[in-house]
């Protein structure tokens, strides 16, 4: 039994199927990648999983609850965060400022109304979102609009913000396109360090097979909205269906 | 200092100074000369200016953080002064008592408002809230009208009961609202050569009440409530996905700008005790989204500069009717001065919602971040010019 559970789920957008019976399950403390072309549903099944869409069919497990019927910030509390395909962020804030709300939302969420207090007042909070940008080396630009941001720091940026709530699962959509090598090795590391420390459970939706065939442990292959294959790594790269489907095209 | 930071004390420091001030600054011109005319330094124009920056700078709690544009919001400044009347009216004349009755009545009818209207944003919130406010006008002009006097507006009688105060003065009139005794009319009047000062009690008192109300909304912009009402206008999705509803957030900063146009209600009141249905006019509610968006939306201190340049035309230049200008061209030629005066007449006296929307036009389109904007942008181009008449006027420049 794994943390997250997808039976069966469907989705048509139309005359589209965009999904079509999707099982997955994934194990806690593992990172399971999401692989396939574009247009195969990837970024569809993530937002079944956090409410954003709901299935037509099928069940979403996450620790034994249902998320189904839940709403985004439910499903949040629950310990599901999300790092967007195009980056989620608050735009008009600074850097700092982006990564203060999801600590001072604690896990919880719950309506907190510091109306006179300064954020100078809670230093801990302060540090604590001090910490996570040293983490993604971005504390020299806490002071920056985050509009101002290039596209792979606008990712850091919200992978910070998912980091900082200690999540029991993090979703990554596409969490290296756009960044340079240096900082997409960085970001490996990153989440590797903070799953060895913290025990991180991580759904990766990713293109760039440097950074699958260094985080995942299993991978499944999602072509024209179903599953193709599920296993692990190495038995993928040997995988003829895999290739013709998508490495074809990715020449590793 | 007080919890703010250098820059926002220095800005409190400011503001302090220019309302306590007031009656100085805006009366440059000496009383017999032809430009007193435009001397706002008398106390009911001041009431008004600091009572509007009031309401202002809470709708910009709501409107410049949150993104929400309520088109209501003369409702509770109507709803807040009726409750003061009745204060007035029902238990006593001090203003204590009616100020914050007028505050919290506000805050319960926004709550309600407030509550059903956000569950709409963008234009239909818009609209929600101004249906809301125009069925307040409506109640109160007709249907609540044992409650609200109607058509003439709720006013003091001599039969008010009053429980801790006279109904009636010794002298048999009706009493006026006063602060433990000190009459919001009373006036100081200081004459100094050709000007003369007045310094009202009516008006400090609201000018106490307005620093206080701007030093709390500083407080609120910094506070991390401030972070989460901005991050409701930047990012709603994201929010969601962090775990957090966006709607008490927004609810509560509906409220507390619902609680401040109380507060301006209560205080109108006090200055002079009548409460009429035309404060709750759509045409109200939309003076203070002009105050707000001219002033700056957004910032700390536009919302006041808008509510005193707006108020400042509405009295100043509504006042200029034809035998004033008559007066400044009659040194013209008699055919110059008519066409010189026709040409300037539309926008002044009952034409000065001309020179305001051509104003508010070219504010909008050229300086989006309003006046605050304007004065930041002044400010970099004197500090560029002072730098570079610094290096021009460099003599140990090298040669090379
Ligand atoms: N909200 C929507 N309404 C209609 N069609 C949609 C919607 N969202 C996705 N689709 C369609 O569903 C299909 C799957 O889209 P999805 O974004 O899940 O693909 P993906 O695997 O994430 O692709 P990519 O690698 O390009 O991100 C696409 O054909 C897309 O056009
Ligand atoms: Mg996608």
């Amino acid at each position: 039994m794994g943390i997250l559970e997808v039976k069966g789920v469907n989705k048509r957008f139309g005359g589209l199927q965009a999904l079509g019976d999707v099982n997955l399950s994934v194990a806690e403390q593992t990172c399971h990648a999401i692989i396939g072309p574009n247009g195969a549903g990837k970024s569809t099944l993530l937002n079944c999983l956090v409410g954003k869409l709901i299935p037509d069919s099928g069940s979403v497990m996450f620790d034994g609850q249902s998320v189904l019927g839940r709403k985004p910030h439910e499903i949040n509390q629950m310990g599901i965060s999300r790092v967007f395909q195009t980056p989620e962020i608050f735009a008009d804030l600074t850097v700092l400022e982006n990564v203060l709300i999801p600590c001072f939302a604690k896990r919880d969420g719950a309506f907190r109304m510091h109306a006179i207090e300064s954020v100078d007042q809670e230093p801990e909070i302060k540090a604590q979102a001090e910490h996570i940008l040293e983490d993604v080396r971005m504390l020299e630009k806490s002071a920056m609009l985050a509009s101002a941001l290039s596209r792979g720091d606008k990712r850091r940026l919200e992978m910070a913000m998912c980091l900082v709530q200690q999540p029991r699962l993090l979703l990554l959509d596409e969490p290296t396109a756009g960044m340079a090598r240096a900082d997409t090795n960085n970001t490996i590391d990153l989440l590797k360090e903070i799953r060895d420390k913290r025990g991180l459970t991580m759904c990766i939706i990713e293109h760039d097979m440097h950074v699958v065939f260094s985080l995942a442990e299993r991978i499944t292959v999602l072509a024209q909205g179903s599953p193709l294959v599920e296993d692990t790594p190495e038995n993928i790269r040997g995988n003829p269906k895999v290739r013709e489907a998508y490495l074809g095209e990715a020449q590793v | 200092m007080l919890g703010l930071t250098r820059k926002d004390f220095q800005l409190l420091l400011i503001v302090i100074g220019l309302t306590m001030f007031a009656p100085f600054l805006l009366n440059p011109f000496p009383e017999t000369s032809a430009l007193a005319q435009f001397n706002a330094g008398y106390p009911d124009l001041l009431q008004r200016f600091v009572i509007f920056s009031i309401f202002a700078i809470g709708f910009n709690i709501l409107f410049g953080l949150t993104g929400y544009l309520s088109f209501g919001h003369a409702a509770f400044i109507g709803i807040g002064s009726y409750a003061g009347v009745w204060m007035m009216k029902l238990l006593t004349m001090n203003i204590i008592p009616a100020i914050l009755v007028s505050i919290l009545v506000a805050a319960l009818v926004s709550l309600i408002i407030g509550y059903v209207s956000l569950r709409r944003s963008g234009i239909y919130f818009s609209i929600l809230t101004l249906a809301f406010a125009q069925m307040c006008y409506a109640l109160a002009y007709s249907v609540l009208t044992p409650i609200t006097g109607g058509e003439t507006g709720l006013q003091l009688r001599l039969n008010d009961p009053r429980i801790l105060g006279e109904s009636v003065t010794e002298a048999g009139n009706i009493p006026v609202p006063h602060l433990f005794g000190l009459e919001t009319r009373d006036s100081l009047e200081l004459a100094l050569g050709n000007w003369v000062f007045t310094f009202n009690a009516g008006y400090y008192i609201a000018a106490v009440a307005m620093i206080l109300a701007f030093y709390l909304a500083i407080r609120l912009f910094r506070s991390p409530f401030g972070i989460m009402l901005r991050a409701v206008k930047s990012n709603q999705q994201r929010m969601s996905y962090t775990g957090l509803n966006p709607k008490p957030y927004t609810l509560a900063a509906f409220v507390i700008s619902g609680m401040y146009a109380g507060l301006a209600g209560g205080l109108m009141v006090a200055m002079d005790p009548l409460a009429g249905a035309e404060r709750m006019l759509w045409t109200a509610s939309g003076e203070v989204v002009l105050m707000t968006i001219l002033g700056g939306a957004g910032t700390l201190i536009g919302p006041v500069l808008g509510a005193g340049v707006i108020k400042y035309f509405e009295s100043i230049f509504s006042t200029i009717n034809r035998t004033v200008l008559e007066g400044w061209f009659a040194f013209l030629p008699d055919g110059l001065e008519n066409v010189v005066i026709s040409m300037i007449y539309p926008f002044v006296g009952k034409g000065w919602h001309l020179t305001l929307g051509i104003m508010f036009m070219l504010v909008v389109i050229f300086l989006p971040g309003g006046l605050v904007e304007g004065g930041q942008r002044l400010g970099r181009l004197f500090r560029r010019r002072g730098k570079r008449d610094a290096a021009e006027g460099d003599p140990v420049k090298p040669a090379e």
